[in-house]
């Protein structure tokens, strides 16, 4: 069983589609070099035709790949960081994610946003270390937040072959896992998967911090029975997936590195209280509302949710409503 | 539908100009909401440029987009059913005035944001010619456009890469009641040079004269030269939208309109017909629209139900938003 990076599945699943799909190609700012360590040999590979080092023009290049889609081809972006999305807010969700509505269905737009890296990189301070994945899913833009190697790679591989927009955060805090992954295959967008079982309290964690909630669920242990469930798409929801949690366990907590306001956490919090009586108020942990996130290393990290946070979270929750 | 016939380009200017005083009337009779912008008097520059392209080529328009989708080839009438909001519309009811499209035709849709769709279209060009398809594009904007960074940055990928756009700038004076001395540092065909584009000025309204200026620019294109971009100068008979039919703006002198309208496309070119030949095409012109406005008005509207088809092309559902 191979043991993979989660920064080596995304190389792997760029590689894989192109391999198998003529149409894909990728561009961005220093890939042919690899200066986010993901697009690795991927030039040797498949050769400058397929691998597009960019001017720095987000709004062009963005827009350059729906034209690209809208002509039939399959293109990735890489962004070098995370903020240059609001950069590109504009191209992705007022042209890419609309023209198929528009249109009247006359054309799909199958474009891979991939920001390697998305989230606090310690030390790189306020612009770029946004987390902006609440954004794109109050869009209505496809969103995956991968945590695991294997979902790195499953979730790529689907979000290449989607017919629409898709945007992939890799966490900056989940680049660097490695685990052993026994296959290969693509992960369905929109289906959530349930890390650890448990019956006392649900707690939904996005992106890294499903590796942060685990590590929570097992330090309780001894003293309550927490279900990690990722959602790892944002957008579409999985919310049957996290219903069926919720029926077993009663109680909630959501730990979400957004801006608190208008959060994913925000919104599967209203779900859940929508279509299910809960044994105690929900509650979340999430990067305060309005976050910049400051240089210094204390500061970087009082701002991101944590594990004491997130600890004292659930142990509200099973206080209340017992 | 690259052609030399000067009684097809009357035709085309004709259809135009027809079409959207009829549209001006369905506005007013409220049969298209929201207004539209009017290409009166610039359809000298979409019949033009529309002539030197094949049938494969690609095009883009704008907000006054109306002239760019109808020269390029699409149905008056599935045009008209669009702008009625009609399921027999272009775009089934769902884009409307700013955004028909007619993938079918190469027009890859009108674009409300001033300036984004250069991007687009050297993309979708490049694409195509990677797959080996021999097609090149022009994508149409205004002069307000030539202050948005995205076109700048347009410009510079499609020369940087020689991906074969005819940047097509329809300078109509004005952006919106902006005129362009106010907006326009330096020069529009300035910026072509920066980037390394050549740059042709013309009069935007003889369709003949923009006609053979593209089909130059497209010959060049095709034999293996990069973007270039035109500067048609033109002038805006009518409002920048039909709102201001009500509320008055005063922000061009009545000469200047005077002026500007006297140089109208339809009467440079159907000077160049014989009288009969002119007449027999305003008569089936007029037979065209007549048709076209029966089948918009006859058209069902979309059912409420179906208001979120197409928003996704994989096939998925969105929440609906009721409690």
């Amino acid at each position: 069983m191979p043991r993979l990076s989660y920064r080596r599945a995304l190389t792997r699943a760029l590689a894989d589609e192109m391999t198998r799909d003529g149409s894909v190609f990728l561009l961005g700012e220093d890939i042919r070099v690899a200066a986010a360590n993901v697009t690795s040999g991927l030039l040797k590979r498949f050769g400058p035709e397929r691998i597009l080092d960019t001017p720095l023009s987000e709004q062009a290049f963005t827009s350059f790949a729906t034209g690209a889609a809208l002509a039939g081809a399959r293109p990735v972006i890489e962004f070098q960081i995370p903020s240059l999305l609001f950069l590109v807010f504009e191209q992705i969700v007022n042209h890419a994610h609309k023209f198929p509505l528009m249109t009247g269905g006359q054309c799909a737009v199958p474009v891979t946003y991939l920001v390697p890296g998305s989230g606090s990189r310690t030390g790189w301070a306020g612009q770029h270390s946004d987390h902006p994945y609440s954004l794109f899913a109050h869009a209505g833009v496809t969103t995956v937040v991968p945590a695991t190697p294997a979902d790195a790679y499953g979730l790529l591989v689907s979000a290449i072959r989607c017919d629409d927009p898709v945007v992939v955060f890799a966490p900056a805090g989940a680049m660097e896992v490695r685990a052993d992954v026994d296959a290969f295959d693509p992960v369905p967008l929109g289906r959530g998967v349930v890390r650890r079982s448990g019956s006392d309290v649900t707690v939904v964690a996005v992106g890294h911090l499903v590796h942060d909630a685990l590590a929570v669920a097992e330090e309780l242990a001894g003293q309550a029975s927490v279900e990690v469930f990722d959602p790892r798409t944002v957008y579409p929801f999985d919310w049957d997936g996290l219903l069926a949690s919720v029926a077993r366990t009663g109680r909630l907590v959501v730990v979400d590195d957004a801006n608190r306001s208008c959060g994913i956490a925000g919104e599967i919090i209203a779900t859940v209280v929508e279509r299910f009586r809960l044994a105690a108020p929900p509650r979340r942990v999430t990067r305060p509302d309005g976050a910049v996130l400051p240089f210094a290393p204390a500061l970087d990290r009082a701002v991101q949710p944590g594990r004491d946070q997130l600890t004292a979270a659930i142990h509200l929750c099973l206080k209340d409503g017992s | 539908m690259t052609h030399a016939d000067p009684v097809r380009l009357y035709r085309t200017v004709r259809l135009i100009r027809r079409f959207e005083e009829r549209a001006i009337d369905l506005v007013r009779a409220g049969e298209i909401v929201g207004g539209i912008h009017p290409y009166l008097g610039q359809e000298g520059i979409a019949a033009g440029v529309c002539a030197a392209l094949r049938d494969e080529d690609l095009v883009t328009g704008t907000h006054r987009g109306h002239g760019h989708v109808l020269a390029k080839g699409a149905d008056p009438a599935r045009m008209l059913a669009e702008l009625c909001g009609r399921v027999t519309g272009l775009n089934r009811g769902r884009g409307g005035s700013m955004h028909a499209a007619d993938f079918g035709v190469g027009v890859l849709g009108a674009n409300a944001i001033v300036g984004a769709a250069g991007a687009i279209l050297t993309g979708a060009v490049w694409a195509r010619r990677r797959r080996g398809d021999d097609v090149v594009g022009a994508t149409f904007f205004g002069d307000g456009a030539v202050n948005e960074g995205m076109l700048l940055e347009a410009f510079n990928l499609a020369a940087l890469w020689r991906v074969p756009v005819l940047f097509v700038c329809e300078n109509n004076g004005y952006a919106t009641t902006m005129p362009v001395a106010g907006a326009v540092a330096g020069s529009i065909a300035g910026r072509a040079a920066a980037f390394g584009m050549p740059a042709a000025a013309v009069d935007g309204q003889d369709p003949e004269a923009v006609r053979d200026v593209t089909a130059a620019a497209v010959a060049r294109m095709r034999a293996g030269g990069g973007p270039e971009l035109v500067e048609a100068h033109t002038y805006r008979f009518d409002a920048h939208h039909t709102f201001e039919h009500q509320v008055r703006l005063d922000y061009r002198p009545p000469e200047e309109v005077a002026a500007g309208r006297a140089r109208d496309p339809v009467d440079i070119q159907g000077a160049r017909l014989p009288a009969p030949v002119r007449a027999e095409v305003d008569a089936a012109v007029e037979a065209e629209l007549a048709a076209a406005v029966d089948f918009a008005l006859a058209g069902p509207h979309p059912d409420p139900a179906t208001a979120l088809d197409h928003l996704y092309a994989s096939g998925r559902t969105a929440r609906t938003g009721g409690g």
